[in-house]
């Protein structure tokens, strides 16, 4: 696998607590990876380490196979969680400022800008005051100052929040966009739905330790419980008759003479013996595997995980 | 080291751009102006006459009110009843009224007015009543009148700077002082002024969520640095452009004018008006110009040497600035709004009042150990030292403060700054000394 950022075992300690400790994260170049926790598992510390504003205490981080360096940031786009622009100040103005911070020439950002504002649609408030703006506008002018360097790792952190659904589906058809042109993006949030849609990989971070990481494929599927649903009518006889010892039924139920079932597979029981064995029960109108949702895998392991630290501090 | 150059820019012109700004450059000369001309030109103005009648039942003040420009005095014979009934009718400002007393001198007078009379008016009849109670007091005792005037005399202490090489310069002891006195309130003035605007910068950018934004792109170190230098260029384009157009107004003035304006005159009126600290030297000034002309207050002027009080003003200004400065950020720094900066403003603002209250002393003494000490340590010497350098100060002094003044302001920089970084990033905390303590020591 071609990776563009790794970090390898890092602790990083403040003065009451460990923010981080031994997390390592590969990320696939040109994919979008998705960083996930609940409240104050140590996101945020990750990623201010990547960014270089604040240093590990331990571990190792490298760039595109090279230690990360200072000038590495040149080629990363940060868009923090908790972000804003000076109120004061006209809004292309600050946009070229920001720009030039990121080591972009005069010339350079103007003409970037330009076709980005004009994307945008923001061109006519390129001399307003940020805080006659409102806070979708501002959004998008954030987002443009992060991606303008053209960096080749972009760390998105919270993007969608303050956007209505139309900014939404800009914003994230632009993700999708950055990805194709070649880009990698580090993507957190707590929108399971959003990770869903846009992620191909997946980090899962707890109480300062990594729990899951993997392909969203793979974490899927190891998730699955072999639980399938079915409908259909004309259904005579019962489930538990009906259905040999591999196969239990979870959840029933019938609605308008509709019946449905999520029924548990064992053994080497498939879909297709599923099938052969209700066929002559039924007419059958679907069937599909049920395949657990981010929603529901971050809050199954995130459960498991702080239970288990429970049950060891009590023990300990 | 480009990206600080960036950031300085920034810092520097979003604060000169600012209508505040642009009104205070302004208005500062303005009001400056105005302080040293109003004076000049009101003093100028004859004012308008004032009559006051006199009814002196002793007979002893007869003719001793002399009229003065604005005053005429005319003496009235009538009963009090009927001089306090028509004195208005008769437009006179007041009516005085000298009882007869049983003793010999009288110790006492009333003055009628309808209005509160004037400060003016009061004093002078107070101080010819004085002389005159005195002169005949004195009399009462047989003291001859001739032996009287002998004893009045004039002494002008005439003050001379003897330095090594053993030549001669006359000293002004009052002229040191106002500029002493005048360099040292600026720097103070300056240093929180300027001061509490990087205070305010850095909780602009805490609370406007800009700070992490920047970081990712630039070291904290950086973007505090770059604030507090454009800051500084701010305060230093400030005064630059108050010298500049307070000169231009008062020369604009003076040549608009000059006929009418007396200049000898005009000259003793700056003096008095830039000798805050009370009527003593303002006095002894004015035995100088008495004595000695115009000749003199110029060569006061030239004693001055302005080519080292400007260049160690400029210094100390900015050593000052900078030292505090970084303080004032990590006070920004530390907190989410301006109303959590009180509990930590309090140890920064206590040197700079403790200064400002020592130097009514230094300026009495500036030799002394007190002098010496508050303009070593660089958190008082910034104002003190400004105080001293008027009167002359050892070479080895001024080099000792100034090094200890970068130094100062180099370990409070280094200090600020481990505040700083831990501090932009910290948000909904409510941060105290111990907290504060962990970050420097993180």
């Amino acid at each position: 696998m071609d990776i563009i950022f790794e970090a390898k075992h890092i602790t990083k300690r403040f003065a009451a607590h460990t923010a981080l400790n031994r997390v390592s994260i590969t990320v696939p170049r040109n994919s979008i990876f998705g960083l996930l926790g609940p409240n104050g598992a140590g996101k945020t510390t990750l990623i201010r380490i990547i960014n270089q504003i604040t240093g590990p205490d331990e571990g190792s981080l490298f760039f595109d196979g090279e230690a990360l360096k200072p000038h590495h940031i040149y080629n990363i786009g940060y868009l923090p969680e908790e972000r804003g622009l000076y109120k004061k100040m006209k809004v292309g103005e600050q946009a070229l400022y920001l720009a030039r911070l990121k080591g972009l020439s005069k010339h350079d950002a103007m003409s970037k800008l330009r076709y980005w504002f004009g994307k945008f649609e923001i061109q006519a408030w390129w001399n307003r005051k940020v805080e006659e703006l409102s806070k979708g506008m501002q959004q998008k002018v954030q987002f443009i100052v992060t991606i303008l360097h053209e960096p080749r790792l972009l760390i998105f952190d919270e993007p969608f929040s303050g956007f209505d659904p139309i900014n939404v589906n800009l914003v994230k058809e632009e993700i999708l966009n950055l990805r194709d042109k070649g880009a990698t993006i580090i993507f957190s949030t707590h929108n399971m739905a959003s990770v869903e849609e846009l992620c191909d990989y997946i980090t899962l971070i707890n109480r300062s330790e990594k729990i899951l990481e993997g392909s969203v494929r793979d974490v899927k599927n190891t998730y699955k419980s072999n639980i399938y649903e079915v409908s259909g009518q004309q259904f005579s006889g019962a489930w538990d008759s009906v259905l040999p010892g591999s196969m239990i039924p979870v959840r029933t139920s019938t609605d308008d003479n509709m019946h449905k079932a999520a029924i548990r597979l064992s053994g080497n029981a498939g879909p297709n013996d599923l099938l052969a064995a209700l066929l002559p029960h039924m007419e059958i109108h679907a069937l599909n595997e049920v395949i657990p949702t981010m929603n529901e895998i971050f809050i199954t392991t995130v459960g498991q995980d702080s239970r288990e630290t429970k049950t060891e501090e009590v023990q300990a | 080291m480009n990206k600080t150059s960036l950031i300085i820019r920034r810092e520097y012109l979003t604060r000169v751009r600012k209508r505040s700004f642009i009104i205070m450059t302004i208005l500062g000369p303005l009001l400056m102006a105005a302080i040293m001309i109003v004076p000049i030109y009101v003093s100028q103005l004859s004012g308008e006459e004032k009559k006051i009648a006199v009814l002196d039942e002793t007979g002893l003040f007869y003719h001793r009110f002399t009229d003065t420009e604005n005053m005429k005095f005319s003496h009235v014979y009538g009963a009090l009843d009927t001089e306090k009934a028509q004195f208005r009718a008769q437009e006179y400002y007041a009516l005085l009224y000298v009882p007869k007393t049983e003793l010999s001198v009288p110790n006492g007078a009333f003055l009628y007015s309808d209005k509160q009379p004037n400060i003016n008016v009061k004093t002078y009849i107070q101080d010819v009543m004085k002389k005159e109670i005195e002169t005949l007091k004195l009399q009462a005792s047989g003291i001859d009148q001739d032996i009287l005037e002998s004893v009045k005399t004039k002494v002008s202490l005439v003050t001379i700077k003897l330095d090594d090489g053993g030549k001669e310069e006359k000293s002004y002891t009052e002229l040191s002082m106002v500029i002493g006195l005048f360099s040292g309130i600026l720097i103070y003035f300056f240093i929180f002024l300027f001061g509490s605007q990087v205070m305010r910068g850095v909780i602009e950018e805490k609370t406007n969520r800009i700070v992490e934004v920047i970081v990712s792109s630039v070291k904290p170190f950086q973007l505090m640095l770059g604030k507090i230098i454009g800051i500084a260029l701010v305060g230093l384009t400030q005064f630059g452009l108050w010298v500049i157009l307070t000169f231009g107004i008062v020369t604009a003035f003076q040549s608009a004018y000059a006929d009418k304006i007396d200049a000898a005159k005009a000259k003793e009126m700056l003096m008095k008006q830039a000798a805050p600290m009370g009527t003593q030297a303002a006095d002894t000034q004015e035995a100088v110009t008495e004595d000695n002309g115009v000749g003199e207050v110029f060569a006061a002027i030239q004693s001055v040497n302005f080519l080292l009080i400007i260049g160690s003003f400029l210094f100390f200004f900015l050593g000052g600035y900078l030292l505090y400065a970084a303080l004032f950020a990590a006070i920004g720094a530390a907190v989410d709004n301006e109303a959590d900066t009180q509990q930590f403003m309090l140890p920064v603002t206590v040197p700079l009042i403790l200064a400002i209250v020592m130097g009514q002393f230094v300026i009495n003494n500036p030799e002394g150990p007190a002098s010496f000490w508050f303009s070593i340590i660089p958190f008082t010497s910034p104002i003190i030292m400004m105080i001293r350098i008027p009167f002359g100060v050892p070479l080895t002094d001024l080099i000792l403060s100034m090094a200890l003044l970068v130094l100062g302001f180099l370990a409070t920089t280094w200090f600020a700054a481990k505040i700083y970084r831990t501090g932009i990033l910290m948000y909904g905390k409510k941060v105290d000394y111990k907290e504060l303590w962990k970050w420097i020591r993180y």
